[in-house]
């Protein structure tokens, strides 16, 4: 059953209301995958079960003609997303065998439209990390190896789950969420679009905050078509999220025939920094190549405050950080350690319950928003935030969407030795699409000279995902990229 | 007769800033749609939003926003078109989300002021701000030897922090800010006052200066401290503590207290004195409220009569003193019922009845207006009775006293008791006449100059017809009779 | 890189205490060495002129939606304090507190 695998979202769909097999026929081949490649720790939750359960309930409905938009489609969904009575962590001892008793909005809708979830994904603990090293629950492994040497690779993060199963197959998408590339970076490790769409698409109601300002939820697919299909099933209005966009949503998949003939795309200098990996840099002129000589104008631009989008994210998402995961203190839900007072309760069960890098963070935040350095660190970072966001208006003045690579390099070792601001640094050219609130997406577009994916960015204005859509899968088109068959 | 502490070494002054927490008056949460209603069981009255699980955000109710601006008009304060939600962050057992959602440096209402009616005169009290927050929640600590007990019904509830300036000078004007500002809020309909059920809390701050200083010297904050009258002693103790303490050498640490009722003293809340540092920041699951011009002009435009007008129009249209109307105006029912009662009748006579007679009723019987055993109706047609002489005073107060008493209507008391006065001259004549001819010496000294004797003869009328003749009628009577 | 700054350990204590994270004296100095690095590298923003620039503090230029005043939450209290470690008679229950 491999081949059934295999499909994307679109065929699946398609061949699904033809009958040509079942939903459950589809899920169990799924179900049976994930069993096969439990070694790469892509899913913290499976859930075999419900997942056979759905897919009948599907079956029923395909069956009656009844079929919804994305009906009998099996995915997985990042553990980040509460599931109504299913164990959500967060990748956090934390939070080890809490139950929500609600369902987040993005994954009650994508049971709405028909979607048969698998299990839940492993991640970065509170999707904080590059490489999917920081899980409570061990490490998420790349499918994808280098050619020529013997080495086990992250997948990204902090969706490395996501990413990891899409790439395997042990799911036809997955659910992600990006704060500062926590969809784009890991997608481009592992050769698969990932979408983070603009700031208020998607509700943030039901998923477990790192940084409130800068989480935005999107999909990771094995192409442009599923992506667009799933985004639009994901996002719309919620009135239960207060940043949630009232606006309609459009049909991201009718405007994929559309080429860039006539797009303005932008190239900013400031994303080609000295020592720029070559390989990277090969493949961003490429990119630039496929797009010009599809229709497309290439414009050279600026986004002068580009350098400092960085430590600017990493003041205002370990602020926000801090505030949100200060309800983790062991009272109504999650890991308790007793302590001799409240507030040795407080310290011990936070110590216990928190990773390394969760800690680093909340520290960070704690210290830029304590008296006296409010206005130095975390006041001064909202300014540069403005300054960045007036970067990309001005930009998009002159052009239509931007081209950049996704991040600096292909993905690296699990036991590869990297100091903190390094790993950091991974997330450089996504981090200000997030500051931003703007769309962003990466499409796998070639390979290292190990046969690595390496992907490449693109980024639009607010609300205009139609644009990136059209330019992804102009890129996709050209790129003639191969993913990783079944393992 | 201001208030002065007399020390040892001179005189000193009280200076006293207030922070109210009022309670907004609305049926949800002020950012969840959980009920907000007093005594439900533990815990029935929480959503997943106000017991902080994750991924839970907060969605500002409109009608909540709406109140403060409201409030903030009825205390002639500037309301801010675009105001900031902040978290203020810090750990507690009561504090779900270890933050509070409140405003911090943009409050949705700046600076007004509060009209005090003292016996020395009026005095204008500042505001300095007003701003919107969530109320933290219950902890019970004896139910259990070992364990606090943690209740999040209040939690999330939304609270309006008033900030007065530092213009108060005594435990008076404290007080009299407090009664004041209940009486604004209740106009209002924006919050209850029920200092008992701890919708309207208040902290104190309290430092004192040497009579003819202006410097503000270092302030302790008494906290939540329920009821006027406890703040005022509270507010008492507190300044002559600080007073012993500059007298005999020693410094006042900022810092808050608690005050004990029970011994009247307050006393350092060590235990909440560890280093705070709230963190504030604007808060990322909101965006800022921008209230429109139209917004604000249509609140304005119907917001109901608030005590300062109604005390004017009454003192104008009903010449009133300023203190009756002070008085009648104190609470919205009660001036409610006054106008009830005045309406279409003297007002100083309507006036007089409510302030004198039913108040002190309702004050021994210690309940409310609406609880009265008196309606406004009954009470009309009793001043109505006097008025067209059915009755006489001396009556009108036998029967409001049996209609206290019973309950009953006007007329149903009148008719009961035979009360009505006899305004018919016949039977009044038939008893001059039997008085004068059993009294022939008497009325010989009246004739011959001793005209005190009319007193007697008016109480011997008065005593023939149990005191049912109308006492202006029968003078007259008497006059003519006597002088034949 | 600012090879000058520096967060003590005393500094650290604090943080910590702030967050409630408990830290034992022997990573006092480890977490010190590590903040002070991350706020080093992020020094670098000092370089940036923000004169006369309105900080942004949300995600999005969207404006703020509000809910009507109507109660449509509450009365599960089972599943409120289903997640709970410990809870008794309704209440979540904490080590006791002193007043």
């Amino acid at each position: 059953m491999s081949e059934l695998t295999s499909l994307t979202i679109a065929e699946a769909r398609s061949r699904l209301k033809r009958k040509e097999f079942s939903a459950l026929e589809l899920t169990e081949a799924h179900l049976s995958a994930m069993e096969r490649a439990r070694h790469l720790n892509a899913y913290i939750t499976e859930t075999a079960d419900l997942a056979r359960e759905r897919a009948k309930e599907s079956d029923k409905r395909l069956a009656a003609g009844e079929g919804r938009p994305m009906e009998g489609i099996p995915l997985g969904i990042k553990d980040l997303f509460c599931t109504e009575g299913v164990q959500t962590t967060a990748a956090s001892r934390i939070l080890e065998g809490f139950s929500p008793p609600y369902e987040s909005t993005v994954s009650q809708k994508l049971r709405d439209a028909g979607t048969v979830m698998l299990g839940k994904l492993n991640l970065d603990e509170f999707a904080m990390g590059s490489a999917n090293i920081t899980s409570a629950f061990g490490p998420v492994k790349n499918p994808w190896t280098p050619q020529g040497r013997k080495a086990e690779l992250v997948p990204g993060g902090s969706s490395g789950g996501s990413a990891a199963a899409t790439a395997a197959h042990l799911c036809m998408g997955a659910t992600g969420t990006d704060t500062g590339g926590s969809i784009r970076q890991p997608a481009s490790f592992c050769g698969l679009v990932g979408v983070k769409p603009t700031y208020g698409r998607c509700s943030r109601w039901g998923v477990v905050a790192f940084a409130s300002s800068l989480d935005q939820a999107g999909p990771i697919t094995r192409n442009v078509r599923d992506a667009a299909i799933m985004l639009k099933a994901m996002c719309g209005y919620d009135a239960k999220d207060s940043t949630s966009a009232n606006l309609a949503v459009p049909d991201f998949e009718a405007v994929l025939g559309q080429g860039v003939k006539g797009l303005r795309i932008g190239i900013p200098k400031e994303y080609r920094p000295d020592g720029l990996n070559a390989e990277v840099n090969a493949l961003w002129n490429q990119g630039i190549d496929w797009l010009e000589k599809a229709g497309a104008t290439i414009v050279d631009i600026s986004l002068p405050h580009t350098q400092y989008a960085l430590p600017t994210y990493y003041i205002v998402a370990p602020a926000e950080a801090s505030s949100n995961l200060a309800r983790y203190d062991g009272v109504r839900f999650g890991l308790r350690v007793p302590g001799k007072s409240l507030d040795d309760m407080y310290a011990k069960t936070r110590a216990t319950g928190f990773g390394a890098e969760v800690k680093r963070r909340i520290m960070i935040g704690t210290y830029v928003l304590s008296a006296g350095y409010y206005d130095a660190y975390y006041v001064k970072a909202q300014k540069v935030r403005a300054l960045i966001m007036r970067d990309f208006n001005e930009a998009f003045e002159k052009v239509d969407a931007i081209l950049t690579p996704t991040a600096p390099s292909a993905a690296f070792g699990i036991n590869d030795k990297i100091d903190t601001i390094t790993m950091y640094l991974n997330d450089v050219f996504t981090v200000p699409a997030s500051l931003a609130g703007i769309p962003g997406a990466s499409v796998p577009a070639g390979y290292t000279t190990e046969g690595l994916p390496l992907g490449l960015q693109v980024l639009t204005k607010r609300w205009d995902e139609e644009t990136l859509f059209r330019v992804c899968q102009s890129l996709e088109d050209a790129a003639g990229f191969k993913g990783l068959g079944p393992l | 007769m201001s208030y002065i502490i007399k020390g040892q070494t001179g005189d000193w002054e009280v200076v006293i800033g207030l922070e109210v927490h009022a309670q907004v008056t609305t049926k949800a949460k002020l950012f969840s749609g959980a009920p907000t209603d007093f005594g439900a069981g533990p815990n029935t009255q929480v959503s997943f939003i106000d017991a902080g699980m994750p991924g839970m955000l907060p969605v500002l109710n409109a009608f909540a926003v709406e109140q403060a601006v409201k409030t903030g008009l009825g205390l002639k304060a500037k309301i801010n078109r675009r105001s900031v939600f902040a978290r203020k962050n810090y750990f507690y057992a009561d504090l779900p989300q270890g933050y509070q959602i409140s405003q911090y440096d943009q409050p949705i209402v700046g600076e007004g002021t509060i009209i005090l009616d003292m016996p020395e005169g009026s005095r204008n009290i500042g505001i300095e701000r007003l701003h919107l927050e969530q109320d933290a929640g219950k902890l019970v600590h004896d139910m259990h030897a070992t364990k606090s007990f943690v209740d999040l019904n209040r939690a999330g509830v939304a609270l309006m922090e008033i900030v007065s300036k530092p213009d108060l000078r005594s435990p008076e004007e404290a007080g009299a800010y407090l009664r004041k500002l209940r009486a604004i809020l209740r106009y209002l309909g924006t919050c209850d006052g029920n200092m008992e059920e701890g919708s309207m809390r208040c902290d104190a701050n309290v430092s004192v200066r040497p009579v003819g200083s202006t410097e503000l010297r270092t302030r302790c904050e008494i906290k939540n401290v329920n009821s006027v009258r406890f703040v005022m002693m509270a507010i008492d103790h507190e300044a002559k503590r600080h007073v012993e303490v500059y007298e005999s050498g020693g410094a006042i640490q900022q810092e808050t207290r608690l005050y004990d009722s029970a011994r009247n003293e307050t006393r350092s809340m060590r235990s909440k004195e560890m280093a705070h540092d709230y963190r504030y920041f604007p808060d990322p699951d909101l965006l800022p409220v921008e209230l429109d011009e139209a917004f604000v002009a249509d609140l304005e435009k119907n917001l109901p009569e608030l005590p300062d007008d109604k005390k004017a129009r009454f003192q104008k249209a009903y010449g009133l003193t300023a203190y009756d109307a002070d008085v009648l105006v104190s609470e919205k029912e009660n001036a409610l019922y006054f106008e009830d009662v005045a309406k279409g009748r003297d007002p100083k006579q309507a006036a007089n009845w409510v302030i004198s007679n039913l108040f002190g009723v309702l004050n021994k019987q210690g309940v409310g207006i609406l609880e009265s055993p008196v309606s406004a109706k009954n009470l009309g047609r009793l001043i109505d009775l006097i008025a067209d002489s059915t009755i006489s005073g001396r009556q009108a107060k036998e029967a409001f006293e049996a209609m206290v008493e019973s309950g009953k209507d006007t007329d149903t008391i009148i008719a009961e008791k035979g009360l009505k006065q006899i305004t018919d001259t016949g039977p009044i004549e038939a008893a001059i006449d039997q008085i004068m001819a059993a009294n022939a010496d008497k009325v010989e000294q009246y004739r011959s100059g001793k005209e005190q004797l009319m007193g007697w003869f008016v109480g011997q009328v008065m005593k023939a017809t149990q005191g049912k003749a109308n006492p202006a009628l029968c003078g007259d009577l008497l006059k003519k009779k006597l002088a034949q | 890189m600012s090879p000058t700054f520096s967060i003590d350990t005393a500094t650290v204590r604090r943080i910590a205490t702030l967050a409630r994270i408990e830290v034992t004296d022997a990573e006092l100095s480890t977490w010190a060495e590590q903040l002070s690095g991350i706020m080093g590298w992020i020094e670098q923003l000092k370089e940036v002129n923000t004169d006369g620039v309105a900080p942004m503090s949300g995600g999005t230029d969207l404006k703020l939606t509000l809910r009507p005043d109507v109660v449509t939450d509450g009365d599960m209290v089972d599943q409120v304090l289903a997640n709970a470690t410990e809870a008794q008679d309704g209440f979540f229950t904490v080590p006791k507190m002193v007043e």
